[in-house]
């Protein structure tokens, strides 16, 4: 009972969850007068060690520690692996590019994947996939077949953001956990969207939305796909008739208030689990919310870069899980 | 030959007292505990007062104990008499049923309360007071079933039966 209910663990991370960015913080850090004075800080928070310095360094430290932390928690880290994928088919794009262009290209893989970054570069560079994972076979070889035969990039990625939608959907569900599913759910809902609105701005075909668009509860794709060859304001409307009807609003205003949303939207789902004492719940929580918060600081440090007023960036900040 | 059974009965009724209560118990110490290391891991100040939450469930194994041991004494496992008839022999061991079903049951709830409490110690210390209250609470029912168990096992012993 013991080893599913997570219980070392979860108590483990209330103690963690003491040092995660309240609002009070965020404000202290608006309120800094410099790019410089925000990094020093993070840094008395408790962000980067004493190697690093730039924003990138930081925010890159802070990503391992969570990862590490969770390696750490769990005895296997495949619990997550709904989280975990969208690197493994980041990595795949980024292997396929790299064999297309035959040059070494530097810092353009992600840790924390599922499948090693040299399997999956070997498995591309030898035209062999039989060696990745089921989930991601199909779409590597025709991502591959795609970008060397046609050369479009760009297909490339649909094939591969698609399987990546699918395989991070299918796990989600699977995991038979409120919050994993809600996450996978969410997550293809909002590249749905995302794809439904793009596509209708550069006009693409019924083909690319067929090719693009994944299958999942709460949305309807194929009415999706039909408001998408349409127009906009018939996105907006399909989108009224849904659960979602209240992101409609943040797609009138912006894409990035959009994305806003959905980051918001994950935060309802995981902030009841602040209170859950058991399960992997409140792990895959913490994980959000890190996210989130390092999301927050990503856009905090780049608008005290580019001098954005106070208020610019408050109103552009994600909710504390804390 | 039934004659004996009694015996046997009674003494089933006292182990079952002792077993089930010292297995709900030392499941929900366990429990506590795997919470109370992982406060500790990030937070070594807060030993006393996990500490405290993690013992709670431990007082059903306690009872248990005692239930068992005041029912040897009855029907003379300890010494004296152990001639018992067969329908004392069921009394004993319906007495002792209380605490050994309750006992089980609660240690497992109020260790779950005591997990959730040593959550709220982790991020609010100072409301160790308060934390400490819900699975203080699971205790009443403890505390009933050991009543009850200790009022029918002394009791049974002057009925004429």
């Amino acid at each position: 009972m013991a080893k599913n209910q997570y219980t070392y663990a979860v108590a483990r991370i209330r103690s963690k969850e003491l040092t995660l960015l309240n609002n009070q913080i965020l404000e202290q850090l608006i309120a800094s007068k410099s790019y410089d004075e925000c990094i020093r800080l993070l840094q008395e928070k408790g962000w980067g060690n004493q190697d690093t310095k730039t924003a990138e360094e930081i925010l890159g430290f802070e990503h391992e520690k969570t990862w590490e932390l969770m390696e750490e928690l769990v005895d296997d880290i495949s619990v997550f692996d709904v989280f975990l994928y969208a690197n493994d088919y980041h990595n795949l794009k980024a292997a396929i590019k790299q064999a297309y262009v035959g040059t070494e290209i530097p810092n353009i893989y992600l840790s924390h994947g599922t499948v090693k970054v040299e399997d999956l570069y070997t498995c591309v560079k030898e035209n062999d996939f039989e060696a990745l994972p089921d989930h991601m076979r199909e779409a590597a070889r025709d991502a591959y077949q795609v970008l060397f035969h046609t050369g479009d990039g760009q297909l490339c990625d649909v094939i591969i953001d698609k399987a990546a939608l699918k395989a991070i959907y299918k796990r989600g569900k699977a995991s038979d956990n409120e919050v994993l599913a809600g996450f996978a759910e969410l997550k293809v809902v909002a590249s749905n969207i995302n794809i439904a609105i793009r596509g209708n701005k550069t006009r693409k075909g019924i083909d690319f939305f067929q090719r693009a668009l994944a299958e999942c509860d709460t949305l309807d794709i194929q009415r999706l796909t039909e408001a998408a060859l349409d127009s906009e304001s018939a996105i907006h409307e399909y989108l009224s008739s849904t659960i979602y009807s209240d992101a409609v609003a943040a797609l009138k205003e912006s894409l990035s208030a959009f994305e806003r949303w959905c980051d918001n939207r994950i935060m309802e789902l995981i902030k009841p689990q602040r209170y859950n004492p058991f399960t992997i719940s409140p792990l895959a929580a913490f994980i959000l919310g890190r996210e989130s918060e390092m999301k927050s600081v990503r856009i905090l440090l780049s608008g005290k870069l580019n001098d954005l007023s106070e208020n610019l960036i408050r109103e552009r900040l994600r909710e504390t899980y804390v | 030959m039934m004659n004996n059974l009694g015996i046997v009965f009674a003494l089933l009724g006292a182990v079952l007292a002792a077993l089930l209560s010292g297995i709900g118990s030392a499941k929900g110490v366990g429990m506590g505990g795997e919470a109370a290391a992982g406060v500790i891991t990030e937070d070594p100040s807060k030993f006393g007062k996990v500490l405290i939450l993690q013992l709670l469930p431990g007082t059903q194994g306690i009872y248990g104990l005692l239930i068992a041991f005041i029912t040897l004494s009855q029907i003379g496992i300890l010494g004296g008499n152990a001639d018992i008839s067969l329908a004392k022999g069921f009394l004993y061991f319906g007495a002792c049923m209380p605490m050994a079903i309750v006992g089980y049951a609660s240690a497992i709830r109020q260790a779950r309360a005591s997990v959730a409490s040593i959550a709220v110690v982790a991020k609010k210390p100072e409301q160790f007071g308060k934390a400490m209250i819900f699975p203080a609470m699971v205790e009443t029912y403890a505390i009933l079933a050991l009543l009850i168990s200790i009022l029918a096992v002394v009791g049974i012993g002057g009925l004429s039966i």
